[in-house]
């Protein structure tokens, strides 16, 4: 039934609502067999509330959801084929690990020994052998997050469900399990769907990211498209930093900010007249290899200095502009080799590809 | 390692899963179902039983309000309101503020020996009410030790059900303070002091608001339990007649059911408002508290130590004393004249005819309570806490599962009456066996447990269950391996608290026991009202044992438990 051309989910106009608030409307979302996907959004967003339909643990108002060409929109979750790690893993403290992982074996007609050694092969794989007598409560964060995969592994689903699961842990634990998690997903390629608030999270694991707000779908994107073309300024702010300047369109592919005339690559279909919102990483502000030819090259007073470590974060003041104030971050390397210090004045450039056009304001 | 998530074949999963789903789903609704179904017979068709022979005449005719107002009217049912009302009033004055001081002293001071005050202010719990009539009776009554003391006034009356009431309600009192106590920030008092405000002025600008919700709850509990109480007017109110009394003699003297009905609804408002005022409290208190609050470690300070140790131990002494005279009566040839020991007061058969036969029953009705109880309270909160099912079932199941809170015994064992011995009641064959007597006592105490139960439910991780539905594990493995083993403690409370309660009431049963189904409580009133006193003592002091025994195995099982059973609770 299933090929690999149809989606192995896919969920169309799904809607809920908690009284008068619409916590999910008009969801339409496909996802392939193996892939590892995202849902990335603020608190509030719905994520959660997605992730738990699909898992049919809290069940929609409206819409379907088909999984390996099966319709399940109405089926409770036991006859869904997933596994699921929770924030708090809900692991049963009175169980051993072994028992844990062991749980959803017990009832499918295993022997002690089949089930024994089945355990055995998943504590290996999470990194965990000789730990199956234990209790929960002896293990650390990182321990039991990999007991709560273990576990969730063991009856072999077809897709895995992961809410938030790294967030209940300290940010060194964090980003080696995040690694770890990827490529034993990728080894076992079981298609997995993971609820973030963390974009670089969601930026450092996913295939694709599903960007929510407000209850709809904002973007759905490979995490570079993401990052790179941002379909929408809340995309844009919400994953990785970006600089917003209030812009008026000149002519084609040109934009003014201020008394700034600036050449864009992404030729935005705006009217001349039009006032749009320009957008900016702060990494993608050039300092080097600026000549004569180089467009969108101006003069610009470094203000304050921010160290962060591997980079420093600069605001530059446009000269001859009034109130456009541009982040730009500057790598260790570049603040040494051209000795950045705050008041200088400077040619920066803006790379004509790496500005984006928005619709502006009351639009 | 590929091998290890290997796609179930297409075509298997849905006959893998199908069958699971309609079983789990049935098992969950049938389960809720029959809750709600037993649920209504023990609770809700009793009183509806109640309300409906308020209404009616002797010959069950309905005559709308007529009995309230021949109630009304009759002087001396009408006295035996205004008698309650005096009386219960009076304990709550004496016993609130004596409590507090007393949970104050336990909380907020320093004194030594906090551990045995607290158990010595507990005793009551573990004995029938009447126990402490007994007692003064043995110290103030006719023949009483200490007889001068009353200087001429009667103790047969309101100033002795007044002492025993205060004595009986003591410990529910001091329980409900303690808590609130317990309950306060110790920044607040740390910010007072680094800002040099008075003493006084701490208590009554910070302690006694943190505990006023705690005083207003404590202070509807003893109202409700002293109106509603019967054993000690009966041993010790003489010709002084109240509502609870009244009740009595109006069903089981003159088989007056109407008016024993209406007497039940009387009873019923002060419970019924305790209740509410409870409920309204609770949401307040837990609210007041912040996460962040940081507990008051008191600090020793050696003159308001001195002056509370001298308070406490002057009330653990009131208290402990009387039951150590009563048990030492118990043993004693003929009060006051001849103080030689015997035995001869345990041979019950001399003033009982069944002789030891109602404690047998006593134990009997305890234990089946204890273990068909607590089975039936424990997953009846679980179907309604944990399965998302039926959401309006369980609402239905949770609001009779409440409701017992709100009736006091008197009356749950009136409606009891007037149900299971309708004539066209098909369960009527229940009537004046054990069964109805245990169904009666499950139900009576049926909501404290269900808060217990449901108190440590709530604390378990919530998706215990979704993991177990994404493994295909239906619930009720999980809450045999998971859920059960973990709320182990619990569920003893609750069995302990249950068996203590079955041992001692009276209140219900009085009306329901069976020529072969004579408690023990019940038994101790005959031997009272037949005279022999030391002997009912002796009866008294037996289930009073019984039951700090049965506490103190519990304390000892609780150890084990979070000792060397569940390892896992350790780190």
């Amino acid at each position: 039934m299933s090929t690999t051309t149809t989606p192995f989910l896919s969920v169309r106009n799904l809607a809920k609502n908690f009284g008068a608030f619409r916590a999910l409307h008009d969801i339409d979302l496909d996802i392939h067999r193996g892939e590892f996907v995202c849902f990335l959004g603020p608190s509030g967003c719905g994520k959660t509330t997605l992730l738990r339909a699909v898992a049919g643990l809290d069940l929609q108002d409206s819409g379907t959801i088909h999984m390996g060409g099966r319709d399940v929109s109405h089926a409770s979750p036991s006859e869904r084929d997933f596994g699921i790690v929770f924030q708090s893993y809900a692991l049963f403290p009175n169980l051993t690990v072994a028992d844990n992982v062991g749980y959803g074996l017990v009832n499918r007609r295993r022997t002690r020994d089949e089930i024994a050694k089945r355990v055995n092969e998943l504590l290996t794989l999470v990194g965990l052998p000789e730990q199956g007598r234990k209790y929960p409560v002896q293990l650390s964060g990182g321990q039991q997050q990999r007991v709560a995969l273990a576990r969730a592994l063991a009856t072999a689903p077809e897709l895995l469900l992961l809410d938030e699961p790294l967030s209940a842990l300290d940010a060194k634990v964090r980003e080696r399990l995040r690694g770890e998690m990827r490529s034993l997903q990728q080894r076992l390629g079981v298609t997995t769907i993971m609820v973030t608030h963390d974009q670089e999270e969601a930026l450092a694991m996913a295939d694709r990211i599903v960007v929510m707000r407000d209850g709809a779908v904002e973007q759905v994107g490979s995490p570079e498209e993401i990052y790179r073309r941002p379909a929408t300024p809340f995309v844009a702010d919400f994953v990785g930093h970006m600089t917003f300047m209030d812009a008026i369109v000149t002519g084609p592919g040109k934009v003014r900010v201020d008394e700034l005339d600036l050449v864009v690559a992404n030729a935005a279909p705006f009217a001349a007249g039009t006032p749009v919102r320009l957008a900016m990483r702060p990494e993608e502000v050039r300092t080097r290899g600026i000549g004569a030819e180089t467009p969108n090259r101006f003069e610009a007073t470094i203000g304050d200095l921010a160290f962060l470590g591997s980079y420093c974060r600069a605001h530059l003041e446009p000269t001859g502009s009034r109130a456009t104030r541009i982040a730009a971050d500057f790598s260790s390397n570049a603040m040494r080799d051209l000795g950045i210090v705050p008041g200088q004045v400077r040619t920066v450039a803006f790379p004509p590809e790496a500005l984006h056009v928005f619709a502006g304001e009351g639009r | 390692m590929s091998d290890l998530v290997q796609p179930l074949p297409m075509t298997d999963t849905p006959v893998k899963v199908a069958p699971l789903r309609v079983s789990e789903r049935h098992v969950a609704g049938a389960l809720i179902l029959a809750l709600c179904a037993v649920l209504v017979l023990i609770i809700a068709l009793p009183l509806w039983a109640l309300l409906s022979k308020s209404l009616e005449n002797t010959d069950g005719k309905f005559v709308g309000l007529a009995n309230f107002v021949s109630y009304a009217t009759t002087p001396s049912l009408f006295y035996s309101l205004l008698n309650s009302l005096l009386v219960a009033g009076v304990t709550t004055a004496i016993v609130v503020p004596l409590a507090f001081l007393y949970a104050y002293a336990l909380r907020r001071s320093c004194i030594p020996a906090k551990g045995a005050f607290y158990a010595a202010a507990m005793v009551p719990v573990f004995a029938p009410s009447l126990l402490s009539g007994l007692a003064l009776i043995y110290l103030f009554g006719n023949q009483g030790i200490l007889k001068s003391w009353m200087m001429g006034a009667s103790l047969y009356g309101p100033v002795g059900i007044i002492a025993a009431e205060v004595l009986y309600c003591f410990p529910h009192a001091m329980l409900i303070l303690v808590t609130a106590l317990a309950l306060s920030d110790g920044r607040l008092r740390e910010a007072a002091d680094a800002m040099g405000t008075s003493r006084w002025r701490i208590f009554h600008t910070i302690t006694l608001p943190g505990a006023r919700y705690g005083v207003i709850s404590a202070t509807f509990v003893v109202f409700t339990l002293v109106i509603t109480d019967f054993g000690i007017p009966k041993v010790i109110g003489g010709q002084f007649s109240v509502l609870a009394t009244d009740a009595y003699r109006q069903v089981v003297g003159q088989q007056n059911f109407p008016m024993g009905a209406v007497v039940g609804i009387i009873l019923l408002v002060p419970a019924v408002l305790a209740f509410f005022v409870d409920r309204v409290v609770q949401r307040r208190q837990s609210a007041m508290l912040s996460a962040r609050a940081v507990p008051y470690v008191p600090k020793p300070e050696r003159r308001r130590d001195l002056g509370l140790l001298g308070f406490v131990s002057l009330v653990a002494l009131a208290i402990v004393g009387p039951y150590a005279i009563a048990f030492w009566g118990s043993f004693v040839k003929y009060w006051p004249y001849n103080l030689s020991l015997t035995l001869g007061n345990y041979d019950f058969s001399a003033v009982e005819p069944d002789g030891w036969g109602p404690y047998r029953n006593s134990l009997l009705l305890a234990s089946l309570t204890a273990v068909i109880g607590t089975s039936l309270i424990f997953t009846g909160a679980y179907l309604i806490e944990k399965v998302k099912l039926f959401p309006r079932l369980r609402a239905f199941a949770q609001f009779l599962a409440m409701l017992p809170m709100a009736v006091p015994g008197l009356v749950l064992g009136l409606g009891y009456v007037f149900f299971y011995n309708a004539g066209w009641n098909p369960l009527g064959f229940l009537y004046g066996t054990l069964a109805i007597l245990v169904i009666n006592t499950v139900a009576h105490f049926y909501t404290v447990g269900h808060i217990t139960a449901l108190t440590s439910l709530k604390q378990l991780d919530g998706e215990f269950e979704s993991v177990s539905a994404s493994l295909k594990v239906p619930f009720w493995s999980t809450f045999r391996r998971v859920t059960a083993p973990i709320c182990l403690p619990a569920i003893l409370d609750i069995a302990v608290y249950v068996f203590v309660n079955a041992l001692t009431t009276v209140s219900a049963v009085i009306f329901l026991y069976g020529a072969d189904t004579k408690l023990a409580s019940i038994a101790i009133v005959h031997m009272d009202e037949a005279g022999a006193m030391a002997s009912a003592a002796g009866m008294a002091s037996v289930i009073m044992a019984t039951a700090i025994a049965v506490k103190l195995l519990h304390v000892g099982l609780d150890n084990l438990v979070f000792g060397r059973l569940q390892q896992w609770r350790q780190r």
